[in-house]
């Protein structure tokens, strides 16, 4: 520690925790004194500071996640009326172009304002400084600032709904140059405001991220080294990076396009007549669009994906009482699966023409990505395997989401190829793949994570009858919706068409099944409905929760109240002796063992060694 | 590099690995928080940096590109540049020596500076304007527009810190220990912000 400024800066703390009055003198819980001073901590002093703009990351989070939620509820919404359209195309519900925005504003909510956001934004901020044992993250104010340029980006996707000419339809991977092209719907305003809202949100998100990767590695307690981390806190900090490292290139794509939109410049708008009339634009590069579009894409699936890894893990761990099967590997895979997410964006662009040997690279190593993450796969089963399983609600989730992600993500191997893609690229089977492995499986995930911590944020219970319904419509539903489109996307159903219903290359099962899809997701997007009654009906009326219901190690269940209060720990920081997974050790009296109690407590428990 | 992957190698549940790891003090490096924060950001910036030049690269191949001409203003503002990181660096050594006055002076003159050069990039922004040098004109004039708009964000960016620093020293002139630590910082800042200068207009000046 070279360091004087911080001595000086954090001397100044409230908390100064003491070592000497650590109880237990026994020789093997032995800790060194501590050299870190205790991190300072911003104090609210009014009703405004505490409960609106809040500092502390736990109202961050659960403000990202209900912001995050309500969002997700519109996209939901718009998925019903497309997923009308598409089955009763007769009842003229909605017009092409509404058709197309809703399309692209579904999948630009789902992908960014829902899922990124709760998973970074929503669990990151709540969850890392409880796990790691940190009274808050490292820069708190900016954190706020993160939350609330968020707020604001969300404000200006949905403010284009109410512009002349609606919001953006150009899908919601943007291309230009049909984005800013007449024709498209939303080629004026609605365009520009997507992209502003998303440098926005790329904003917001960097000042986030900065605070996760500072307090993951910076502000942990002691004790806690990166290998003795929860696999949540994992997969949440490697996502960042990837974030932080992928998000640049949207914002650059998103700078560059506005600019050819507002000034006329020419960065990705090629020569083009339009409507019988030639076009100021010359000698831009669509394909350099899709480029950075999808090298910001395709780790964005993995933001997504690892923190459900983390989450997945640690929860399967904890309800089937038994450690993690490899851990390390599991670590691996996690920081393996992130750095080969950089070197395969181009499959996502096999059918725009490109080299064969490029295609050929980016096949293998999509084909090579498919090798951690079937070890992540296994892991699992093999930590169910002989486990202690609980069905409890987040296992039951848990469960879901291997399966669904195993199904995703072999559809993915086919689709990863060049040969196989090129047929079924735009039908309805890619849209089912992407649907199965980043939609329905990370869902899963945050529905059991939300029935697993919901206690630690409310003290409360969620009703367990209502979850068990919601659970089985889901899982039943999702596979109802998505099972077909396959089917479809084999038969060659375009994707992106407003109304298909008697064009003569269309088999005529494709009308009853779209009919029974349509069906099946209203009922799915009603179950939602239900849980979400659920949360809401439960942080008041739902059962008491005992303190740790779920008998987990890890520390943000061990903080001395529940939920835990302003600088989650009282005044001594916690100590950490041990992993997250000693669940089940060999003759402990209790199957669980909380990483920060002291060997001295447990002599009688056996280490297992594997 | 290498102690990442002995990180990795750890076996968290074993006895003997256990016995280290209860003397973990948890940090990773040793760093303010401050200082990995700049640092992160600092790479963001690269990485955005970087996909301009990525894409100048690209754009600069199709055969409607026309080079701009370079002002000799901008030579100057190079040169206004410059001259800051060096002041910096002296306002840094005094910070350690604490000489109160060399950093008071120091401080006001980077800040006189820095807006000279934002008004300056305005300048040259104005000039080309007049000459018909607009955006939509060509490609090349985008991508100036764009990089000189983007430096000066940093800029102004760094320039809200470096008000903080100044107005906390100026309220209680004695502690220099306060604002060492900022100064740095703000020091690294500056330095970065003239090599990625360098780089944009090197670029620039050589295609």
């Amino acid at each position: 520690m070279s360091d004087e400024y911080e001595h000086k800066l954090e001397a100044k703390s409230d908390y100064v925790s003491d070592a000497s009055s650590g109880t237990s003198a026994s020789d093997i819980d032995k800790l060194p004194p501590a050299e870190l001073p205790d991190q300072e901590l911003y104090h609210s002093h009014s009703w405004w500071t505490t409960y609106v703009f809040s500092q502390d990351a736990k109202y961050i989070g659960v403000q990202y996640a209900c912001t995050a939620i309500g969002t997700g509820i519109l996209g939901l919404v718009l998925s019903w009326l497309m997923r009308l359209q598409i089955a009763f195309p007769g009842l003229g519900l909605l017009e092409p172009s509404a058709y197309y925005q809703f399309v692209t504003m579904h999948g630009m909510i789902m992908v960014i304002y829902l899922l990124t956001a709760l998973f970074l934004g929503g669990f990151g901020n709540f969850l890392i400084p409880l796990m790691c044992g940190s009274r808050d993250m490292a820069f708190p104010y900016v954190n706020m600032v993160s939350y609330w340029m968020f707020l604001v980006a969300v404000l200006v996707l949905l403010s284009s709904f109410f512009v002349p000419g609606g919001p953006t339809g150009a899908g919601w991977t943007l291309y230009p140059p049909q984005a800013i092209t007449s024709g498209t719907p939303g080629h004026n305003m609605g365009i520009i405001l997507m992209l502003v809202s998303l440098v926005l949100f790329v904003a917001g998100f960097t000042m986030g991220g900065l605070n996760y990767i500072v307090t993951v590695l910076q502000l942990r307690t002691r004790g806690m080294t990166l290998m003795r981390l929860p696999l949540t806190v994992w997969g949440i900090f490697v996502a960042t990076i990837l974030a932080l490292l992928a998000f640049p290139a949207l914002l650059v794509g998103g700078l560059m396009m506005t600019l050819d939109g507002l000034l006329g410049t020419s960065f990705f708008m090629p020569a083009i007549v339009s409507m019988g009339e030639q076009l100021k634009y010359e000698g831009g590069s669509p394909i350099l669009f899709q480029h950075l579009f999808w090298f910001f894409g395709h780790p964005e699936v993995y933001i997504v994906a690892l923190p459900a890894f983390g989450i997945v893990s640690d929860l399967i761990s904890i309800h089937a009482r038994k450690n993690i099967f490899g851990y390390r590997m599991m670590v691996w895979a996690i920081v393996g699966i992130g750095a080969l997410s950089f070197f395969v964006w181009a499959h996502h662009m096999y059918v725009a023409g490109m080299n064969p040997w490029f295609g050929f690279f980016f096949a293998t190593t999509t084909l090579i990505i498919a090798v951690p993450t079937a070890i992540k796969v296994y892991n699992w089963i093999l930590t169910l395997w002989r486990g202690n399983i609980q069905l409890s609600l987040p296992m039951l989730f848990s469960l879901g989401f291997i399966v669904t992600f195993l199904n995703g993500g072999l559809t993915g191997l086919f689709l990863g190829n060049v040969t196989v893609d090129v047929p079924l690229s735009d039908t309805y089977f890619v849209v089912a793949h992407f649907h199965m492995v980043m939609g329905i499986a990370p869902v899963l995930v945050v529905f059991g994570a939300i029935y697993h911590w919901y206690p630690l944020i409310t003290g409360r219970m969620l009703n367990e009858t209502l979850g068990k319904i919601h659970f089985w419509i889901t899982f039943v539903g999702s596979y109802a919706i998505y099972f077909p489109m396959h089917y479809q996307g084999f038969i060659g159903v375009p994707r992106r068409y407003f109304e298909i219903y008697d064009s003569p290359y269309i088999e005529t099962s494709t009308m009853g099944l779209n009919v029974f899809i349509t069906v099946a997701a209203l009922i799915v997007g009603a179950a939602q409905l239900l849980f979400i009654y659920n949360l809401i009906s439960s942080a008041r009326l739902g059962k008491k929760a005992e303190k740790n219901p779920w008998k987990a190690n890890s520390l943000e269940w061990q903080t001395p109240e529940m939920p835990p209060a302003h600088g989650n720990w009282g005044k001594e920081m916690p100590k950490v002796y041990r992993w997250p997974y000693d669940y089940s050790v060999p003759g402990a009296k209790e199957d669980y063992i909380p990483q920060n109690v002291a060997p001295s407590a447990v002599t009688e428990a056996k280490v297992e060694k594997s | 590099m290498n102690k990442f992957f002995k990180t990795l190698a750890e076996k968290p549940w074993e006895e003997s690995q256990a016995k280290i790891d209860n003397e973990h003090l948890g940090k990773t490096l040793s760093l303010s928080k401050y200082k990995l924060g700049l640092r992160t950001i600092m790479v963001v910036s690269t990485i955005i940096f970087s996909f301009f030049i990525i894409a100048y690269a690209d754009r600069m191949l199709i055969h409607d590109w026309r080079s701009m001409p370079e002002p000799w203003l901008l030579w100057a503002n190079t040169g206004i540049l410059i001259l800051s990181s060096i002041i910096f660096h002296l306002t840094k050594i005094a910070s350690d020596r604490q000489h109160n006055d060399k950093i008071k002076k120091g401080l006001y003159f980077i800040g006189f500076l820095a807006y000279t050069f934002l008004f300056s990039q305005l300048l040259v922004w104005y000039q080309l304007l007049n000459s018909g040098y607009y955006a939509a004109t060509n490609p090349a004039n985008a991508f100036f527009y764009l990089f000189t708009a983007l430096h000066g964000l940093h800029l102004i960016g760094g320039l809200y810190f470096l008000g903080r620093t100044t107005s906390k020293f100026l309220r209680n002139n004695s502690k220099v220990q306060e604002i060492q630590h900022t100064i740095e910082l703000c020091a690294i800042y500056w330095h970065f912000l003239l090599a990625v200068w360098i780089v944009l207009f090197g670029l620039m000046l050589f295609t």
